[in-house]
């Protein structure tokens, strides 16, 4: 078992990406998640270890039920894998615009 | 300040999109891409080589403090005066290969332009290694103009 998972890795999968958007707005237990996919039950319990593992969702138990939720933090940190990128073009095209209005 | 650059990367696809607005005619944004001395400038890097036309190619190259060469090249497929380039963009030896690069040059009001980028990479696997690019490659460029100014102090 990979001790850290990749969360890119985690969100690759269509199913995946399906649980997350269905706990975006509630917590459910694994046998209610499984419910909404034609997927077998232990596919379904293998992607949510997944998505545990990498932080993406959280677990908590609430009696005799486990119950999941989305980690909203976790997936703060994948768009601001794109921001540094984003900020190296934003520096070139505030270079080129400045350079530019001198042109006019 | 509001950040105007915006960049869209869906996950598992192989392409990205960036696209900025300029308080530029799209004249002056066209020509800050086709003029090498004006190239010079906003991308930081020396123009070899710059044949904007049909067939034409391009060679840039950065020599970082330390005397490391970087060569950014292409072929140039198409140009059409402030409407198009299309162009394959390659950092050499960098592991993301060769992109296939479509700028849209958009004149939205007199003083005002848009610039629409769409970068076609090999795979999605060579795609988020770009995007990886300014953890590693960005910071060592910062970190040589430190340097350098450091340097300059002594």
């Amino acid at each position: 078992m990979n001790l850290r998972r990749d969360v890119f890795q985690a969100i690759a999968d269509p199913t995946r990406r399906a649980i997350l958007v269905l706990l975006a707005s509630q917590s459910m237990t694994a046998g209610a998640i499984a419910s909404n996919f034609d997927t077998a039950r232990p596919t379904v319990s293998k992607h949510l270890q997944i998505l545990t593992e990498c932080e993406l969702l959280k677990q908590e138990q609430q009696g005799r039920e486990m119950y999941y939720h989305f980690n909203p933090e976790k997936m703060k940190e994948i768009a601001e894998f794109i921001e540094p990128f984003r900020n190296m073009w934003e520096d070139r095209f505030n270079k080129l615009e400045s350079i530019m209005k001198k042109q006019k | 300040m509001e950040l105007k650059t915006k960049v869209i990367a869906e996950d598992g696809k192989q392409d990205l999109l960036i696209t900025r607005e300029f308080e530029l005619p799209v004249e002056l944004l066209f020509k800050a891409y086709v003029e090498p001395e004006i190239v010079e400038q906003w991308m930081g890097t020396k123009v070899l080589k710059l044949e904007n036309q049909k067939y034409g190619g391009y060679l840039f190259e950065t020599i970082d403090p330390k005397g490391n060469k970087y060569r950014f090249s292409g072929a140039i497929h198409d140009v059409v005066s402030n409407q198009t380039i299309i162009r394959t963009f390659e950092f050499e030896n960098m592991p993301f290969g060769v992109q296939l690069e479509f700028l849209e040059f958009e004149k939205l009001t007199d003083n005002t332009s848009k610039l629409t980028m769409h970068s076609i990479y090999q795979s999605a696997a060579h795609r988020n290694e770009n995007l990886k690019l300014p953890f590693s490659y960005g910071i060592n460029v910062a970190h040589n103009r430190l340097q350098e100014i450091v340097n300059n102090l002594k």
